[in-house]
């Protein structure tokens, strides 16, 4: 069941709660793991993953925000497509075709001024992204297939599609990954780096931000947003008020894929020494972007800080081998966590559905026949 | 004197809202009793009570005379009370002897014994007069045959008490008359009926006793045959109501819609749900399109408004062919459409008030700026919609639509398409499900919509609505007209048989 929230909204803060409360239950989840694991540890190491990054001072701050950026943009992306009704799973192939198409175009256009190149990369991870969701999303459109499934399969044409083309095109094969790209491709750092100590952050954490806000923006106060929103909870009812549901079905798909594409560009042009390298392994970041989105309530706001924390604790998470842990460990309470929050849904769906009996009758129909139907 | 349902002083209470407030039901052994009242009256919640989907905060249930306690729907069953929904729980594949004995299947080791079931449903068939043909699959026999089915149903259960649950909302005159004479047949056999019901008229011609229930209130029981049509309505409702709508005469106008050879092929066939259908809707009146559900009249609306498309024809719209526009150029050029499906196509159920009341207006300039929704005129604009057209919900324009009541979401839709002031109103069965007070309010304004000089398109299934309100009934079976008729000139009856097919008008006989 899908609820509207914005943050002025009532049913915005019981979402909070729901979320706060998953957190809660999952870090405890995780207390337990330790625990079990290496009980004398596992308090220190829990203490860890609370601290985070705030353990390295503004560094490990800085830190955090790096590895933020990318599951804010898939976590926008697959909550974007949820607002509009589409489950996409495709981030992760989305992801990387953005972050190729950043890179080939940070190797071979190196003509480009400096001040243009790298924005020119982007906007070509943004593209590849969104032909990358426009597959799913006209499938879903004029044959009704199932985007769920469309998504994931472009995960795999995508992954081994770009694998491919590096080979024949970028390679470095002594380390098996992509040449490096042109300085003038690497985000501008605006001194940011000596903000926060950190060779690793650049303005593409203002770069998020600022395509949340689009987001929210664009989903909250215009016409389109009201017909996508309008689209995704009820189709048939678009269609008879004259909305394009197939056009708009296609757009949002797009506008997912590019979000997506953008997370992988502002990745891999950061100049922090990671390469897309040539492995069968489908990018994590669009499942994390999955995360994201639930612990955000698919609310773009909620979304980036839930991009926040959980790099926060995954930070939080390389600290903890200091006791000798794994950081495997983060993976399991987030996992825990979105347990939880689905828990924390079901639970708040139960309360709101037992006060609507008040209101409408017809559901007290409706589960009169039910009932009756097996007698 | 032997009661066979006693409920006395029912309160049923939902947080702070009495659903059910000291009410009293009563029902003699070998009566029909009715239960009347409008939506919201509380009679679903007493029937739920009877069969223990809620449990009372006050009161007693006897049956037969005997305390009892009915905690689940299985204990009501096992006192004898049994129920046809308004809506039939039937599987389609299976065939009707399969449908009778399901849950209730004779088993041999752990195979199906048929011909015992058989044997006893042919027995009750014929005992209650019920024709059935027992072989045929659900999917393929008639509405009224369904039904009769869904009563052998509780009859095989060896029910005494049985409840129907507007059973003629679906039916034609003919069938409603048949059913009148099972449910006199039932009462006969000593079987005791409670009839739910808003129609009068039926309750006037097959009740003995009825029971009034007005906002969760116990209003009284009445007899029947001592109480006027209009008592029993003013019980219902609080105050008088007209049940004739005073219609001045009308200048007839230019056609606003032209309707010409309209043809639509069923999806995978070749069948014509709708077949070369014409006809036009002219300024100052309102045309009815009377028929048996099913027979075309929900795809002709989806082909004239775009839902669907169309095979052959043309429409057309204050004299322009629209037939190739898109749904969004229709409703510019000023048709409005009240759809059939309220859930499906009216609404966006999660979205609120405002959000709904500006769905096929959101793109004006009025209430939109470079693409930037003007949130304080959608807000103002609901709120002239709720005050103007009595639009009732929980927390005014802010209100989920799907928590509001029935009437108040078609209020909304009917208010959301009038208010944009159009030439052609397509309204399908526009009171479906309301209430006497809502329906009354809904039939005022699709006529002050023709007394402005506007045309009216209504398709209905309800006959006393088509009577009441049409200037013209243009009748549809099996996906053609078969006739034009004026309600003047022709009795409740005949309409019927045009319905079912068996009359065809004048111009309209059948081509061989």
């Amino acid at each position: 069941m899908k609820k509207r929230h914005s943050l002025q909204d009532l049913r915005g803060t019981t979402s909070f709660f729901a979320s706060f409360m998953a957190i809660v239950v999952g870090l405890l989840f995780g207390l337990l793991i330790l625990l079990v694991s290496n009980r004398e540890q596992a308090f220190p190491a829990f203490l860890t993953i609370l601290v985070g990054g705030f353990a390295d001072g503004t560094k490990g701050i800085g830190q955090e925000l790096y590895y933020a950026i990318p599951i804010i943009m898939t976590g926008l992306s697959v909550g974007f497509a949820f607002k509009t009704g589409l489950f996409n799973i495709g981030a992760s192939g989305q992801f990387t075709c953005g972050a190729f198409a950043a890179i080939y175009i940070g190797i071979k256009c190196a003509f480009l001024p400096a001040g243009i190149h790298w924005l020119v990369a982007l906007l070509g991870a943004m593209a590849a992204g969104a032909i990358w969701g426009m597959g799913p999303g006209i499938l879903k459109a004029f044959a009704n297939v199932n985007e769920v499934i469309t998504s994931i399969m472009m995960n795999y044409i995508g992954i081994y599609l770009v694998n491919m083309t590096i080979v024949k095109t970028i390679y470095d094969p002594l380390k098996n990954q992509t040449k490096p790209v042109a300085s003038s491709a690497i985000i501008p750092k605006a001194g940011l780096d000596k903000l926060f100590n950190s060779n690793n952050l650049n303005i593409g954490i203002i770069i998020a931000v600022l395509m949340v806000i689009v987001i929210y923006i664009l989903l909250h106060k215009t016409t389109f947003g009201y017909e996508l929103k309008s689209c995704g909870q009820n189709k048939a009812a678009s269609k008879y008020a004259g909305i394009n549901e197939k056009k708009t079905i296609v757009l949002s798909m797009m506008i997912a894929g590019g979000l997506a594409g953008l997370g992988g560009g502002l990745l891999y042009l950061s100049g922090s020494g990671k390469y897309l390298q040539v492995l069968d392994v489908l990018a994590p970041e669009g499942f994390s972007g999955i995360s994201v989105a639930l612990l955000g309530m698919s609310h773009p706001i909620g979304i980036l800080f839930a991009g926040l924390f959980i790099a926060h604790i995954t930070v939080g998470g390389f600290n903890i081998q200091l006791y000798s842990f794994v950081p495997e460990v983060i993976d399991m309470i987030i996992a825990a966590i979105i347990y939880c929050g689905a828990f924390a849904l079901l639970f708040k769906n139960l309360i709101n559905k037992n006060k609507k009996h008040v209101v409408d009758d017809k559901v007290v129909n409706k589960e009169e026949t039910n009932v009756k139907e097996e007698v | 004197m032997e009661y066979v349902i006693e409920m006395n002083h029912i309160t049923k209470i939902f947080g702070d809202f009495k659903a059910l407030d000291d009410v009293t039901l009563k029902v003699k052994k070998g009566e029909v009793h009715a239960l009347l009242g409008e939506n919201g009256a509380g009679k679903s919640t007493l029937m739920s009570v009877l069969f223990g989907l809620y449990q009372a905060e006050k009161g007693e249930v006897k049956i037969n005379g005997n305390h009892v306690n009915i905690k689940n729907p299985n204990d009501a069953n096992n006192l004898n009370i049994g129920m046809v929904h308004q809506h039939f729980k039937l599987v389609h594949n299976f065939t009707v002897l399969e449908s009778i004995v399901l849950g209730r299947e004779t088993v041999k080791a752990g195979f199906l014994k048929k011909d015992d079931a058989r044997k006893k449903v042919m027995e009750l068939s014929d005992r209650y007069k019920l024709k059935i043909d027992v072989d045929a699959f659900i999917s393929d026999i008639t509405v009224g045959m369904q039904q009769r089915v869904e009563i052998l149903k509780m009859l095989y259960c060896d029910n005494d008490i049985l409840i129907f649950d507007e059973p003629t909302a679906v039916l034609t005159p003919q069938e409603i008359e048949e059913l009148m004479k099972i449910m006199k047949e039932l009462v006969n056999e000593g079987k005791s009926i409670i009839f739910i019901s808003h129609k009068l008229n039926e309750i006037k011609e097959v009740a003995d006793r009825c029971t009034i229930l007005r906002k969760g209130k116990y209003i009284g029981t009445v007899d029947v045959s001592s109480t006027t049509k209009e008592e029993m309505s003013e019980m219902m409702v609080g105050r008088k109501i007209n049940f004739n709508l005073e219609k001045e005469v009308q200048q007839i106008g230019n056609a606003v819609l032209e309707v010409k050879n309209l043809t639509i092929k069923a999806k995978n066939s070749q069948k014509n749900v709708v077949n070369n259908v014409s006809f036009e809707a002219r300024r100052g009146e309102i045309v009815c399109i009377a028929g048996i559900d099913g027979n075309g009249q929900s795809e002709l609306v989806y082909g004239i408004t775009g839902l669907m498309p169309i095979n052959e024809g043309k429409i057309i719209l204050n004299g322009k062919d629209v037939t190739k526009e898109s749904i969004r150029k229709k409703s510019v050029e000023k048709m409005a459409h009240i759809p059939e499906d309220r859930h499906k196509h009216g609404l966006v159920l999660d979205f609120d008030l405002q959000e709904n009341a500006v769905l096929q207006t959101y793109y004006e300039p009025r209430f939109q700026n470079h693409g930037l929704i003007k949130f304080n005129a959608v807000k103002e604009y609901a709120k002239k919609l709720i005050k103007q057209y009595d639009i009732r919900s929980p927390r005014e324009e802010e209100s989920i639509v799907r928590n509001m009541s029935g009437g108040n979401q078609q209020k909304l839709i009917v208010a959301r398409e009038i208010d944009r002031n159009p030439d052609i109103v397509i309204a399908v069965q526009p009171t479906r499900g309301l209430d006497i007070g809502a329906t009354e309010y809904i039939h005022k304004k699709l006529l002050e919509q023709r007394d402005n000089g506007k045309a009216v398109l209504i398709i209905s299934l309800e006959l006393d609505e088509v009577m009441n309100i049409s200037d013209r009934i243009l009748v549809i079976y099996e996906g053609a007209i078969v006739a034009d008729l004026v309600p003047e000139e022709i009795t409740v009856k005949e309409l019927g048989l045009y319905m079912a097919g068996s009359k065809r008008g004048v111009n309209y006989e059948e081509k061989a």
